[in-house]
């Protein structure tokens, strides 16, 4: 088959690599109809997250018909259309159960790296590294989908791919963003990056009641995107300060809870931007933690930080004393699809919520390499790919 | 909780407080690694397992292992690790008591043949597709709780071991403690069991573990083995 496999910092390929087959019980193998670039695989992309190896076929954002099964698995035939979630989980686990499915117990059989880095295992992510797994990703014609019997979603026949697809990974990512900064109604919550996770955490964030929602981007089609679809108003952080910005649109308070949807290739202005690529390329810091110092300091006192934005290692320069002072709340940690896809689907069947606004481009599989270029660079209006093997 | 060491010899504990250690152990065997520091496992499991303070075991391996120590022969490879099961005492025990299912998780193992419900045969992989073989006897054996044995004379490789199940606080299933000692006879055969547990004896204890884990619980160990990629 066909796969998009990662080559080194920059460099990905379309190449032809053996199809998968079931190695477990609860294997389902999964013919993909639509595979999405996320914004974190630019982190992959860019050669910025450890132990991804040569190779690696990559992407987790999915959907699909499955083709095989496993002795393990009862509750899904051939045929049978599908959503799988991005993270995996046993189901099985004390934090599957617990509804916690990103925190999973039994799905990294490379949890030791983990634990000696993290001090603890969580779930993983296909075609996210070896460290989160080393599981072959979903860029590919086919996909090997572990613990299959659960989490997996089944989705009706009538409703075109773009309607289902973000239910994968983005619009739980964006949901679930909202949902940890506990929102009062008359809340006012600022999303720093109007990709489609910052797109998804908008609409959700009204959805819990919140009175504003401002978004903040420096590209101005996405804020165009947020204005639109997400009725946010908007801060061009390359045109305004946007600390000063935010004051200014919450009478001088700051906003009630802020959410981090872009990670650690935050981009910022001035010395501080300069400081962090700069320790970045010497290896002195894995992230850039731009997003993550201006929240803690433009969020209210009492406010929550929620991050949903993808951190890997270890960050530089926190002002640790504006959170500590301000009594600030930290939540975060990659999503748990499987707790929300179920309602989310419901959403969309019921007409509550079209997703499909995200997509600027749809290219078939063997255009990867042109895709990643557009979305990394930012050409052409690129917000969000689909790829069609 | 991790730990692998050396075995420090040092006679400079007070009787006392080594009473208090094997009171400890007796007692539930929480803390069973610090009681070990200055004696081997196998003589704690004897002592245990006869259900006294009878030290003569421990100590006649200690005097052993600092006449290694100062020859400079391998040390013994000790481990101890312990994992949160989302399962029952009973049914943990119950699989682990079967040593035959042991390989199927622990990949250092070929293969165990147990022979009575006290006697059993290990062969281990030992690498350029050696193996080292050992006859072993259960030591003490508490339902749903502790079971510990260790190698008869004449083993390949003189080792001893313990599991212990402690229900976890909460609704979080089983505390299993596993404690292993191996000790290289000396000479050729100690460079192989140095290899045996590969550099991190700890890692390889730890994932086996987790397996032991991820089989009770999802019912199946999570793999990439034989997946595909585009690796040349």
């Amino acid at each position: 088959m066909k796969a998009v496999c990662w080559n080194g910092a920059n460099d990905v390929r379309v190449q032809s690599v053996p199809d998968p087959t079931i190695l477990n019980p609860r294997d389902a193998i999964i013919k993909i109809t639509s595979t999405a670039i996320c914004g974190s695989d630019l982190h992959i992309y860019g050669g910025y997250i450890p132990t991804v190896q040569q190779g690696d076929i990559i992407g987790h954002e999915f959907m699909g018909e499955v083709v095989e099964v496993g002795k393990g698995v009862n509750n899904l035939k051939i045929g049978d259309r599908v959503v799988v979630p991005s993270t995996i989980g046993c189901g099985n686990c004390h934090y599957c159960q617990g509804d916690m499915w990103s925190l999973c117990d039994n799905s990294n059989p490379n949890g030791w790296i983990q634990e000696k880095l993290f001090g603890n295992i969580t779930s993983a992510i296909y075609g996210y590294s070896h460290m989160l797994g080393g599981y072959a990703g979903a860029q590919a014609e086919y996909i090997r989908v572990p613990f299959a019997d659960v989490g997996v979603v089944k989705v009706p026949p009538d409703l075109p791919d773009e309607m289902l697809l973000f239910i994968s990974d983005a619009i739980p990512t964006g949901y679930m963003g909202a949902e940890l900064c506990d929102i009062q109604p008359g809340d006012t919550v600022a999303v720093w990056g109007c990709g489609a996770v910052g797109q998804f955490a908008m609409i959700s964030a009204y959805m819990m009641g919140a009175e504003k929602v401002i978004g903040i981007d420096r590209f101005p089609e996405r804020l165009e995107m947020a204005k639109k679809f997400a009725k946010a108003e908007v801060i061009n952080y390359e045109e305004v300060n946007a600390g000063e910005a935010l004051k200014e649109m919450t009478g001088g308070r700051g906003p009630d809870a802020c959410i981090d949807a872009v990670g650690l290739e935050a981009h910022g202005v001035g010395l501080e931007d300069f400081y962090d690529q700069t320790k970045q390329k010497l290896k002195l810091e894995t992230d850039r933690p731009h997003v993550l110092r201006e929240m803690m300091v433009a969020c209210r006192k009492g406010g929550t930080l929620s991050i949903m934005g993808v951190y890997g290692g270890f960050v530089d320069k926190i002002p640790l004393g504006a959170a500590f002072n301000k009594g600030l709340t930290f939540r975060m940690g990659q999503m748990h699809g499987q707790k929300y896809m179920h309602s989310l689907l419901q959403m969309i069947l019921d007409g509550k919520l079209d997703p499909s606004f995200v997509v600027t481009h749809q290219l078939p599989l063997e255009q990867a390499p042109h895709a990643y270029n557009i979305f990394q660079q930012k050409k052409d209006n690129c917000i969000k790919v689909v790829l069609k093997p | 909780m991790t730990s692998t060491s050396g075995n420090k010899q040092s006679t400079s504990q007070t009787e006392a407080s080594e009473v208090e250690r094997w009171a400890s152990l007796i007692g539930g065997g929480a803390m069973v690694l610090m009681g070990l520091r200055q004696g081997s496992l196998r003589g704690a499991l004897t002592a245990l397992a006869g259900g006294g303070l009878v030290y003569q075991g421990a100590t006649k391996q200690s005097t052993i292992q600092k006449a290694q120590e100062v020859i400079g022969i391998n040390q013994p490879i000790k481990v101890e690790k312990t994992v949160t099961i989302n399962k029952s005492a009973e049914e943990l025990y119950r699989f682990w008591h079967d040593f035959e299912n042991l390989p199927t998780f622990m990949k250092h193992l070929k293969s165990v043949k147990v022979h009575n419900e006290k006697r059993s045969h290990w062969i281990a992989n030992a690498p350029l597709d050696n193996t080292v073989e050992w006859d072993a006897d259960i030591l003490e054996d508490r339902e749903n709780e502790f079971i510990s044995w260790a190698s008869v004379e004449g083993a390949d490789i003189d080792n001893s071991g313990f599991v212990r199940f402690k229900k976890a606080p909460g609704d979080r299933g089983t505390e299993v403690k596993v404690v292993l000692e191996y000790n290289p006879p000396g000479g050729a055969l100690a460079a192989t069991v140095a290899k045996l547990f590969g550099e991190e004896p700890e890692q390889q204890i730890g994932d086996e573990l987790r397996r032991f884990k991820m089989l009770m619980e999802a019912g199946e160990i999570s793999t990439t083995e034989g997946q595909t990629s585009g690796r040349k």
